[in-house]
């Protein structure tokens, strides 16, 4: 078992840097949240969701004046509870004398389970709800609330860790393609205008198709236009690649101006074109189920299955073939310029899924999307410990790198911390991670 | 050197090594591979620093921990891949780190003036001027063995100094040896060629296993005795006997040619026949392989295999029908040294070990361990990174991997090139029970010893043509086969 924990630290290293990257982070969010807020009326909510059931009926008192937590605390408990699916029958602001009146007017066929206060107005509830209880059978039922105030990283909050994996998807998702490009021993700096290029022909697709009011099979579509779109710009690269035997990186860099250059030609405005009025378009970018965003459920999915195309097929040992020893692998029969334009054509492909995402994100088809995205989807491959001398690499070394990203991003923006101070800590936190793995390598 | 350890995770490397050695002689530095040569060699020039032990040098033991010690110390160390950049000039070489500097200003004339001088010392005729890239091997070397001087050395190791040579240069090689052994410097040489050995070696260390085996002045030894010592056990032969019994022309090569390396080669391959293929470096041997094999393409000729007409344009093709190559490189061309043992064999096999979609790891690793048992290859596992093995276990995964081809031609370019004598011989039975099993087997060697134990037939080749073929192996000697390979005019003049 010892065996199996240190190979798998010496595989995915970045998951130790990783783990110490959540733990400042939780502890620079790390924050005393007053009763008062959302985020405190938000657990309460789900607390009643889970004790009483949907549908269940609420009132909520608030003492009115200098005296009560004020009517932003009302609506911020208004709010949170009715989003979760509780019924909020009333949302009482004033005196005790109010409350009084309010409970006793509750209409016996709708039986309250649940009185949800502020702090004056629940040491009225204890000292006087059985007593009302008698004069109105709807209160029989009822408890008094009040939400805690509490300690808790922000950053560890369930939402806050869906959106991190939310955040990440596009970058993540185009750098299984990257990670197959560095194996190689080769680069893609073209992903970022890929992603424009893609969203900008899915946006044009889907207006030419649909119009204003696109239907679904519009919507997807044009999404495959822009998946195809960039798949044939990536067998222009590998081809270019293996043919002529240009550098990958001087391709991709004119790759990279010639998508960006005709992602704004195609447009007649420089702000992008909107996707119609069609909803389910935002299915892709912001819609949930699963308990995740589905952007997150489709990065991990792919993530499963590059993995086992890289450790389980053949297309997988060839790559790494190609990118250890080129000359070996070609002289054991690897037909190595295919392989090249295959890696080439599956990152652009994912660019271009990338480019889909964004744009259903952003409801829009956005010439200045994914600018310098190629870089941070670099980084991920890399924190990630993939080597750029190509030959080695792991899928989910990549996630992690990735994660480790976002992680950096997300935290830094809940900390408040200014955009000039993130570039800086970003950059040092890459070379603190390389640095790591480096260190590791030197141990084994 | 007293007593040197070194230990690597799961190998002791060197354990309790002692090494004398005087000026103006010349020690010959004998093992099989993994005896730990090399290991010894990075301890002397400092990329490795030993567990245990003490070093001395003229008297005086300041520790050598890096490279820059150990040249201050007077090693220059020629490794097997040289320290040379192609892109700067002979004498930019010599002087690289070292530049004789006026004010940080380089001056060439002075440079170029000492370059001569040293390269007067060993008699070496090479513009100073030259690119790196444009010189020959054996010029190279004499570049670093030049450069070595230029530090003082007074003590130069070699290792394999003759690998890549041709028998002429080596003779070269040979002749600067000996001159600077009269220039009072002693020299550490290593090498598998017991011929060399024979011709310089003033005394002779052998190591087995990490440690000292024996040291004795070269006359006290004799071949047989170095080689026992060296392998442990008593060879009774360099070559294993085999009665040769010739089929059916099975793979039969017409007129191939490529541009002035090969011109016009043509020669049959009989099914149990070993047609030994030799000549001089660059007489087009290994491009005449690299042709059979798809790895070049052909501006002319023809391949048949079994009568039947191939068409060979890459060395998929090549493998498809069952014809593969061994190459000289192993290292560079044989394998993926950054991956497993296992992977390296699988890479050609995968549809043998796929099912519709995946790859059964356990099929693999299942047909691998036949090979491993049967060919006796000595790994720790089969995850074992390729790059950590010996040559001969390297040379034994790559005809592994071709022999789950079910390959029917295996061309052998160099088959033992760098691989010590216990697995050399191994090697040649293997070769043996292919020829056995109605194989068709071409080899292709520099070593003349190897080429007439081996054949059955030899082909040589000159200046990327036949220059001969030698039918009747029995009464051949060395010198006739010499004679084919440097071409007529040279034995008239």
């Amino acid at each position: 078992m010892k065996i199996h924990y240190s190979s798998f630290f010496s595989d995915y290293g970045s998951v130790l840097v990783l783990v110490i990257l959540c733990a400042v982070m939780s502890f620079a969010t790390l924050k005393e949240q007053p009763a008062t807020s959302y985020a405190a009326a938000k657990d309460l909510a789900s607390d009643l969701l889970s004790e009483k059931g949907k549908g269940a009926k609420v009132m909520i008192l608030v003492r009115g004046g200098s005296k009560g937590a004020g009517p932003e605390f009302a609506k911020n408990l208004e709010m949170a509870i009715s989003d979760v699916g509780l019924v909020v029958v009333k949302n009482v602001q004033g005196t005790p004398r109010d409350a009084r009146k309010a409970l006793l007017a509750q209409p016996q066929s709708q039986p309250l389970v649940a009185l949800v206060t502020d702090q004056h107005m629940s040491v009225f509830c204890s000292d006087h709800l059985s007593d009302l209880a008698k004069g109105n059978p709807a209160l029989a039922q009822a408890k008094s609330y009040s939400p805690k105030k509490q300690t808790w990283p922000i950053f560890l909050k369930k939402d806050n860790l869906r959106n991190v994996l939310k955040q990440i998807s596009v970058v993540a998702v185009i750098a299984i393609g990257m990670t197959l490009v560095i194996i190689t021993g080769g680069i893609d700096l073209s992903v970022g205008s890929l992603i424009a290029f893609s969203a900008v022909v899915t946006a044009l697709a889907i207006h030419h198709l649909g119009g204003a009011n696109p239907t679904v099979s519009d919507l997807w579509l044009g999404s495959l236009a822009g998946i195809i779109a960039c798949s044939i710009i990536g067998l222009c690269t590998g081809a270019f690649v293996t043919l002529f035997k240009v550098p990958a990186f001087i391709v991709t860099l004119g790759v990279m101006f010639i998508a960006r250059g005709l992602a704004f030609l195609s447009l007649e405005k420089p702000n992008g074109l909107p996707i119609g009025n069609e909803e389910s378009f935002k299915w892709l970018g912001s819609g949930a189920g699963l308990g995740l965003h589905n952007s997150a459920v489709l990065m991990l999915v792919l993530y499963l299955l590059a993995h086992i195309m890289m450790s389980r097929t053949s297309i997988g040992r060839y790559i790494y073939a190609v990118g250890g020893n080129p000359e070996a692998a070609r002289l054991s029969g690897v037909p190595v310029q295919k392989v090249l334009v295959f890696v080439y054509v599956l990152c652009a492909l994912l660019a271009g899924l990338g480019g889909v995402m964004t744009a259903s994100l952003q409801m829009s088809g956005d010439p200045k999307a994914g600018g310098l995205v190629e870089l941070q989807v670099i980084a991920a491959v890399v924190v990630g410990g993939t080597s750029l001398a190509g030959g080695k690499g792991k899928i989910f070394g990549t996630l992690i790198g990735a994660l480790i990203i976002g992680v950096i991003k997300n935290g830094m923006n809940l900390a408040e911390i200014q955009g000039k101070e993130q570039d800086v800590i970003f950059g040092l936190v890459i070379l603190v991670a390389v640095l790591v793995d480096q260190l590791k390598n030197r141990l084994n | 050197m007293r007593g040197i350890r070194k230990g690597f995770p799961g190998v002791q490397a060197l354990d309790g090594v002692d090494l004398e050695l005087y000026s103006g002689e010349v020690l010959a530095l004998l093992g099989e591979n993994g005896a730990g040569k090399s290991t010894l060699i990075k301890v002397i020039g400092g990329a490795h620093l030993p567990d245990d032990g003490t070093m001395q040098i003229e008297g005086r033991s300041d520790p050598i921990h890096s490279p820059q010690d150990s040249l201050k110390a007077g090693i220059g160390i020629i490794y097997q891949e040289f320290n040379l950049v192609p892109a700067l000039t002979a004498s930019e070489n010599i002087f690289l780190g070292q530049e004789p500097s006026r004010l940080s200003f380089i001056p060439r004339s002075e440079e170029r003036q000492k370059t001569l001088k040293l390269f007067d010392r060993i008699g070496a005729e090479i513009d100073p001027g030259k690119l790196c890239s444009q010189l020959s091997v054996a010029e190279q070397q004499l570049v670093e063995i030049a450069k070595a001087l230029s530090q003082n050395a007074r003590i130069i190791v070699m290792d394999e100094p003759t690998a890549a040579l041709t028998p002429r240069e080596v003779e070269g090689l040979l002749k600067v040896v000996r001159e600077l052994r009269t220039q009072g410097i002693g020299i550490i040489y290593i090498s598998h060629r017991l011929d060399e050995i024979d011709a310089i070696a003033d005394r002779v260390t052998i190591l087995r296993d990490g440690t000292h085996v024996a040291t004795m002045e070269k006359s006290n030894f004799d071949r047989e005795q170095m080689i026992a010592l060296m392998v442990g056990r008593n060879l009774e032969k360099e070559f294993p006997y085999r009665q040769s019994v010739a089929g059916e022309v099975r793979l039969s090569v017409r007129n191939l040619t490529r541009g002035s390396c090969v011109k016009d080669v043509s020669f049959d391959l009989k099914a149990g026949e070993i047609v030994g293929l030799t000549g001089l470096v660059g007489a087009g041997r290994t491009e005449t392989a690299r042709l059979i094999f798809g790895a070049d393409r052909m501006d002319s000729g023809s391949i048949d295999l079994d009568g039947k007409r191939l068409s060979v344009r890459s060395p998929r093709d090549a493998i498809r029908n069952g014809i593969c190559l061994l190459t000289e490189d192993r290292k560079g061309q044989g394998l993926v040294l950054g991956q497993t043992v296992q992977e390296n064999f699988g890479l050609p096999n995968l549809g043998d070990f796929s099912g519709h979609f995946l790859i059964s790891s356990s099929r693999e690793s299942e047909a691998f361990s036949g090979y491993v048992d049967k060919m006796r290859i000595k790994i720790s596992g089969h995850s074992q990174s390729a790059g950590t093995l010996s040559g001969g276990n390297q040379q034994k995964v790559v005809l592994a991997k071709w022999l789950q081809r079910n390959s029917e031609v295996i061309i052998f370019d160099e088959p033992t090139r760098g691989i010590d004598v216990g697995a050399k011989f191994e090697i040649y039975q293997l070769i043996h029970v292919l020829a056995e099993q109605g194989k068709a087997i071409l080899m292709i060697s520099s070593e003349l010893p190897e080429i007439l134990g081996m054949s059955d037939r030899i082909i040589v080749m000159n200046e990327g043509r036949v220059a001969g073929e030698i039918d009747d192996c029995s009464e051949v000697t060395q010198e006739d086969i010499m004679k084919l390979a440097t071409g007529s005019e040279e034995i008239a003049a």
